[in-house]
């Protein structure tokens, strides 16, 4: 493999683990902080993909403007939909155990799936990226690199950064924290739990959407597309350990590096290999990398 | 300890049962082949959802990967049964569930050192593990699966007690399976296994300050379970004459978790009584005289009724006989619920 293969296959590996990021650190927020078990998560990245999809066309035709103007719209959406099924569906869980809650979102796997083939069909159907995003640079003397792939990356790490500064230094990312570390504490102490947990969820099936539009374009949209992004989703808070979006971080970059790798040197086992890491990471540390406090 | 029951408590326990026996070998001298064929599917997720629910209502371990025993036990059964003739059933049948117990063993002894989201998470993503094995490498040929051209034969030194070519034949073997599969599992949840099992379930702390080293019997349950799971793949596999990774695909798993629940954790009874219903429902959403073309979107219908069955039976059809039950009797103070008492639960479930 020369330089430029390498260099290929390491930003592949960054952006597919930076995308996977963002689904994970809502999934991971929700479970730390709520402690409900979301199976639909995935669903959302899939309603995310969708939307890119099947909004652009009536955007452009209600407002004018492309892609961009498209996630603009979407992401309000997708924060109104995790408002709304908070409300509806999920304010009912925080007091079940993991079993019921593990059944009700899959419940809502199936609804959500079957509503899409209803509206949308199941066919697949490619998303053509921006134009402006169109374009590719020379890596080396053969090959290119897609600019859209960096556009993605580039996303993925300012949602990051993003993230870190409000959990890190504002009021809000204190009441998250406290809320990841003692849920009873901080109610006890009168912090509204109800209002913080609508907006964790909804926060965290905005990332979701988030993540389906910016990778409509690489991996077009297909039918249970929401459910492979969830297990590898799993797998990543596994590794990271559960409520630490800084283990989310590392453990994304991670599975994104094996499973990029792992395509190239051991393609009949690439579907594995991920697993295989998980599994040697539990039998190391039982609760993940980074357990939250 | 152990209080006799009298044959008054018995009964109500053990009629249905019987009930329930009757009226499963019956099916073959009234029904057509349809539903002959929809018995054994019934009575094959009956054997796997009593190998969950020995996890899930008896030791309190979540798994969300069961499919994958399930699955492995059913590949195993394709792969080794050649194509021009049939395989030796006292050659396969130990082998399919072995191959099951096998695996159960290396995913329990990893995934049990995690509990409570971590555990579900964890037996997940094993069993996903296992999926894309069949997935995406030539071991199982892929996403076509495996044709099973000839059940395994049942021949001992030339004799052959049972031909399972037969279609009686065949649907009384599994029923003896469900009913051997269900005795075999009371008897072990009412032996010093089963107490234990329970005791961890109800506070495994308590039981480790016991003195009971809680890990060997959580792993003993899982790969009991495993094979339990294995031997309805092993079932599954013969009445279908082909295998698919979907059967290994956690979709299954959510499917036979969705049954013991709406059955009724904690009883052995709920979870045949959920393969039931759970399978009939299915049955009659994707039936198109019933629902026309909407049946193509039997999906939504079930995901509907799983989300009203959660919210609304929260105890499983077995907790609502016992709601009708108590209902006409003195109105009762507006109580919590009765909390489970923190030693091993007295009474026995079967």
């Amino acid at each position: 493999m020369d330089l430029a293969t390498f260099l290929i296959q390491c930003l592949n590996a960054v952006q597919y683990g930076l995308l996977l990021f963002l689904v994970a650190s809502g999934l991971t927020l929700i479970f730390g902080i709520m402690g409900v078990i979301n199976l639909a998560h995935g669903s959302f990245y899939m309603i995310g993909a969708y939307m890119a999809y099947a909004l652009a066309p009536l955007v452009e035709r209600s407002v004018g403007g492309g892609f961009f103007v498209t996630l603009l719209v979407g992401i309000p959406l997708a924060v109104l939909l995790g408002y709304v099924l908070e409300w509806l569906f999920f304010s009912y869980l925080y007091e079940r155990d993991h079993l019921q809650q593990v059944l009700m979102t899959y419940g809502l796997i199936l609804v959500f799936e079957e509503l899409r083939s209803i509206l949308l069909g199941d066919e697949v159907h490619g998303v053509a990226p921006p134009a402006l995003l169109a374009g590719s640079i020379p890596l080396g003397d053969l090959m290119t690199y897609p600019v859209y792939r960096l556009f993605i990356s580039a996303v993925c790490i300012a949602v990051a950064a993003g993230m870190y500064f409000v959990i890190a230094r504002t009021r809000l990312g204190m009441r998250v924290r406290a809320g990841a570390s003692n849920r009873e504490m901080v109610q006890a102490l009168g912090l509204n739990i109800r209002l913080l947990y609508r907006i964790v969820f909804a926060v965290g099936v905005a990332l979701a959407a988030l993540a389906g539009m910016i990778a409509a374009p690489v991996s077009s949209v297909y039918p249970g597309m929401g459910g492979q992004v969830l297990i590898i989703c799993f797998v990543v808070v596994v590794i990271g350990g559960i409520g630490s979006v800084r283990g989310a971080l590392l453990a994304a970059l991670l599975v994104g590096f094996v499973d990029t790798f792992g395509k190239v040197f051991f393609p009949e086992a690439a579907g594995v290999l991920v697993y295989v890491l998980m599994a040697a990471i539990l039998l190391w540390k039982p609760e993940g990398l980074f357990k939250a406090a | 300890m152990r209080k006799n029951l009298t044959l008054s408590q018995m009964l109500p326990v053990v009629l249905p049962v019987l009930a329930g026996i009757a009226l499963f070998a019956l099916v073959p001298l009234v029904g057509s082949s349809f539903y002959v064929d929809l018995a054994v599917k019934i009575m094959v997720l009956g054997i796997f959802a009593l190998s969950l629910e020995l996890l899930v209502g008896q030791v309190g371990l979540v798994c969300l990967g069961h499919a994958a025993f399930f699955g492995l036990g059913a590949y195993v059964v394709a792969l080794m049964s050649p194509q021009s003739e049939a395989a030796s059933l006292w050659l396969v049948l130990p082998a399919s569930l072995l191959a099951a117990g096998a695996y159960a063993a290396i995913v329990g002894a990893l995934t049990l050192r995690t509990r409570g989201i971590y555990f579900i998470m964890a037996t997940l993503a094993f069993a996903q593990m296992a999926y894309y094995v069949f997935h995406d490498t030539p071991v199982g040929k892929g996403s076509d699966g495996i044709y099973l051209y000839f059940k395994p034969s049942t021949a001992i030194f030339g004799w052959q007690p049972l031909d399972l070519e037969h279609r009686e034949t065949f649907y009384y073997v599994v029923l003896a399976c469900l009913v051997a599969s269900f005795a075999a599992l009371s008897l072990l949840l009412r032996s010093r296994f089963g107490r234990a099992l329970a005791g961890i379930r109800v506070n495994e702390q308590r039981m480790r300050a016991a003195g009971f080293a809680t890990y060997p019997y959580k792993l003993a349950a899982f790969v009991i379970a495993a094979m339990v799971a294995g031997l309805a793949g092993f079932l599954y596999a013969l009445k279908d004459g082909f295998v698919n990774p979907e059967i290994l695909s956690w979709h299954q798993s959510g499917a036979v978790l969705m049954m013991i629940i709406l059955g009724g954790l904690g009883h052995l009874r709920g979870a045949v009584l959920g393969a039931v219903v759970f399978t009939l429902l299915q049955e009659l959403y994707q039936s198109q005289a019933v629902f026309g073309s909407f049946a193509k979107h039997w999906q939504l219908m079930l995901g509907l009724t799983i989300i009203v069955a959660v919210a609304a039976l929260p105890r499983g059809l077995m907790g609502l006989r016992e709601r009708l039950r108590r209902t006409p009797a003195a109105p009762r103070p507006a109580a919590p619920a009765p909390v489970p008492a923190p030693a091993p639960a007295p009474e026995v479930h079967a």
